[in-house]
């Protein structure tokens, strides 16, 4: 093949490839909720007014899903993405997309897992939430295997992190799922035996940095601290020892916090704030000089799920199922809601509410205020609910082992 | 010689080509879109991993989408001679022709399909995706071909013809019943499966040998405690560890162990059902400590099999003196099959080595300190080893 023609063919191929991308969805949807609680993993859905009074009819739609999972669905222009395994080692991978209005499935993928796939039986190998850029998904399993398919299932790159890492694993199961920070999709693989976190690059699926992470079990996943004037976006990783802000382009480490912190539920930032499950529940302000300590609780000691804030309220899941209310400028304890327990399921917080469900299925809207919490409606399910949920276009997404539902105002 | 890249990149070129001639010219003569096919699939069975290649990949996966039909029976034969992530590219290559067809109302053509399950020697994941597709179209598939598959290299084959015979066998009664529940037993490769059948015989009054079905190895010589305080000792190679050659250790000495104690080794054997070896229960749960078992397996021949541990503890595994993998990693369960390490075994006589080592947790749940280990092929099918004798033959044989 001539210089001349080889340059065309790719310039040609370049056309093609790239057309096929932007034809698909190239531009963010301010609808979206691309990763583990939401775009900015704080669990709130920005701008939506999702139903208050759930009852039968605010089901819009229950479609089969075809393995487990733990993993909350996520939305990318009105597409519902959710991932599952399935076989009698839950090795197989499945990948599924679902059209958010009518729930019909638009397609599935499935791969065979490249790493450990046993779970304790409450988990599954489907256990960390899909993450997305807007062209991009990137499904996680705890088998360590890292997927990136476009949004027509289409696969861009395939990482076998559970082979490249063969002891990095957990015999109970891995959770942490991947955050996208620009052009870099950061997971957290931690366990007793080895222990790293990675940015790979999301076009190429090349690491970009690699760093050792402390060795122990851990099932957090990474939180994003926004851009500033003063700092760009950072990626909080959390585990025993505390938690480490880096820089997602290069892993280079800004600051840590090294006051010990919870291996289940993460931290989440607020307000610039990050409150972490630490000591109870411990909020820090980073600064030009340094981490500042804003206040600590021993009273608010978040279970599995983590912190949510609104209105000025710290909430968090303790582990009898009680919703313990904090003041978010000081951490004083200001009221408590016993709601029927236990939480795997980080609850989402839109319009003022917060929604959450239990293990047995049962969802619980409560209206919190500066004194009390209510219950304002609850839906029971009658399926284990794991998951954290999604929010896109003023419907809930949650999935069990059996099904994806969507929950949304009746029409 | 040609080099890796040198090859990857003429390939990469053609297929550049390739994809460019198969936009715009439908017509492209059969042996071109052959040639191209047979390019994109090589590039993709030889994937690598760290994601290297990625945008290769994609033109060569998009080349075969594009063939549609054409390229189903090379992608699936392709699967033989994949590495794990270049299987996972064959298959979206596949499964995306699929669902283009199935948009299109056709359908791959289910006699080649059915020919390419049939033949055992193409590799069975492809095997299986080959089925799924059939079934899809063809739910009877099912049933005209699963009960041929009991003994299938697929365990997931396996497990489907296993659960129609369970099914057989629970609607019929007395030696109907246990000649139905023996052959669901020879061909099933999973836990679940194997208790669901042995209690099914059992209480029919039959005997079952779990252990060896599965192909535990029950008889273990084993030394220790060794000191794993503050789980130091996990690192440290006491010196039996030093004995663990390819002759493996002298079974006669006397070492000095934890706490001054004098060490020697003991054979232990075990008669559980899952080759559970309760070092708490049949020594003594010695509190931060280490200790180290050997067995003796001899192979028929030289071969590539799997080892199947589970342990709650820290372990370290060697075969013929080779350290195979090491684990640190205390109390976050045990189950069978919890680890599947390959394994190379020589003809004649192997040594089995393992260190297992117990920590300081003080809570219940973390009181175990045990191991079962288990010798299978690529299907979980077990191995039995040969006796003393026949290994020496077959060794001398080798020889």
């Amino acid at each position: 093949m001539s210089r001349h023609i080889f340059r065309t063919t790719a310039a040609v191929c370049g056309l093609m490839m790239m057309s096929a991308a932007s034809s698909h969805n190239s531009i963010l949807s301010a609808g979206d909720w691309r990763q583990f609680r939401g775009n900015a993993a704080d669990s709130v859905a920005a701008g939506e007014s999702l139903p208050t009074d759930l009852s039968g009819s605010t089901i819009a739609w229950k479609t089969e899903l075809p393995g487990r999972g733990l993993s909350g669905p996520i939305i990318v222009d009105n597409r519902v993405f959710v991932s599952a395994s399935s076989g009698y080692s839950q090795d197989r991978l499945h990948v599924l997309c679902f059209d958010g209005g009518a729930g019909n499935k638009l397609w599935e993928r499935e791969f065979q897992a490249s790493g450990r796939t046993w779970t304790h039986e409450k988990m599954s190998n489907a256990t960390p939430t899909m993450a997305a850029d807007g062209q991009r998904v990137f499904a996680f399993f705890s088998s360590n295997d890292l997927i990136c398919l476009d949004l027509e299932g289409r696969l861009l790159w395939y990482r076998g992190l559970g082979s490249e890492y063969p002891n990095a694993s957990n015999s109970l199961g891995m959770s942490s799922s991947p955050v996208v920070v620009g052009s870099t999709v950061v997971v957290q693989v931690e366990s007793d035996a080895e222990a790293f976190a990675c940015g790979v690059d999301t076009v190429s699926g090349e690491t970009r940095w690699t760093i050792e992470r402390p060795r122990a079990a851990n099932w957090t996943s990474p939180t994003i601290l926004p851009a500033t004037d003063k700092h760009p976006a950072l990626v909080l990783l959390q585990s025993s020892k505390g938690v480490t802000a880096v820089d997602p382009e290069t892993g280079t480490v800004a600051w840590q916090f090294d006051k010990g912190a919870s291996t289940i539920p993460s931290a989440t930032v607020i307000g610039g704030a990050v409150v972490i499950p630490s000591n109870g529940l411990t909020a820090v302000r980073p600064g030009e000089s340094g981490l500042e300590q804003l206040w600590n609780s021993g009273n608010l000691s978040p279970a599995t799920a983590s912190p949510v804030a609104v209105d000025g309220l710290a909430l968090v899941l303790n582990s009898s199922g009680v919703l313990n209310a904090g003041n978010m400028e000081n951490g004083e304890r200001l009221w408590q809601l016993r709601l029927r327990g236990p939480f795997s399921s980080t609850p989402i917080v839109a319009n003022g509410y917060l929604y959450a469900f239990n293990e047995a299925g049962v969802a619980f809207v409560v209206r919190p205020e500066q004194d009390k919490g209510t219950v304002i409606s609850e839906l029971d399910l009658g399926e284990t609910i794991l998951c954290s949920p999604g929010v896109a276009n003023g419907a809930i997404y949650v999935r069990s082992d059996q099904h994806l539902i969507k929950l949304a105002s009746p029409r | 010689m040609i080099t890796v890249s040198v090859f990857m990149n003429n390939i990469g070129q053609r297929l550049l080509a390739a994809l460019l001639m198969l936009s715009v010219l439908p017509q492209l003569s059969l042996a071109s879109a052959a040639d191209a096919t047979a390019d994109a699939i090589a590039l993709l069975q030889a994937a690598r991993p760290g994601g290297v290649g990625s945008v290769e990949n994609q033109r060569a996966a998009a080349v075969l989408v594009q063939q549609g039909e054409a390229a189903v029976l090379p992608i699936l034969q392709g699967f033989r001679k994949a590495s794990p992530v270049g299987e996972n590219w064959l298959r979206n290559a596949f499964e995306q022709i699929d669902s283009d067809l199935t948009a299109a109302k056709k359908t791959i053509p289910p006699k080649v399909l059915e020919g390419f399950i049939a033949d055992v020697s193409n590799a069975p994941a492809a095997r299986r995706l080959a089925y799924e597709s059939l079934r899809r179209q063809d739910p009877a598939a099912e049933a005209r071909l699963i009960p041929g598959l009991l003994l299938d290299p697929s365990p997931e084959f396996r497990r489907d013809a296993v659960a129609l015979l369970v099914k057989e066998a629970a609607a019929v009664e007395g030696p109907a019943a246990i000649a139905l529940y023996r052959k669901a037993f020879s061909g099933a490769v999973h836990e679940d499966q194997v208790k669901q059948i042995s209690e099914a015989l059992r209480k029919a009054g039959e005997t079952v040998d779990i252990s060896r079905h599965f192909g535990f190895v029950s008889s273990w010589m084993i030394a220790g405690p060794f000191d794993n305080r503050e789980e130091k000792g996990f690192a440290v190679a006491y010196a039996p560890e030093a004995e663990i050659t390819a002759d493996g250790p002298d079974l006669a000495r006397e070492y000095d162990g934890m706490d001054a104690k004098k060490v020697r080794w003991q054979a232990i054997e075990t008669g559980d059902d899952f080759g559970v070896v309760d070092i708490a229960k049949q020594i003594e749960n010695y509190k931060g400590s280490a200790m180290y078992a050997s067995a003796v397996w001899n192979s028929s021949a030289a071969q590539t099999l799997q080892v199947r541990l589970g342990t709650p503890n820290a372990w370290k595994l060697w075969v013929n003196g080779k350290l195979v993998f090491e684990r640190e990693e205390y109390h976050r369960s045990s189950q069978m099959d919890q680890y599947a390490v390959p394994i190379s075994l020589q003809a004649g006589r192997n040594i089995i080595a393992l260190k297992i080592c117990q920590n300081e947790q003080t809570q219940d749940w973390a009181q175990k300190y045990q191991y079962q280990l288990r010798i299978c092929d690529t299907t979980g099918a077990g191995v039995l080893p040969v006796t003393a004798a026949a290994a020496t033959q077959t060794s001398g044989e080798v020889k």
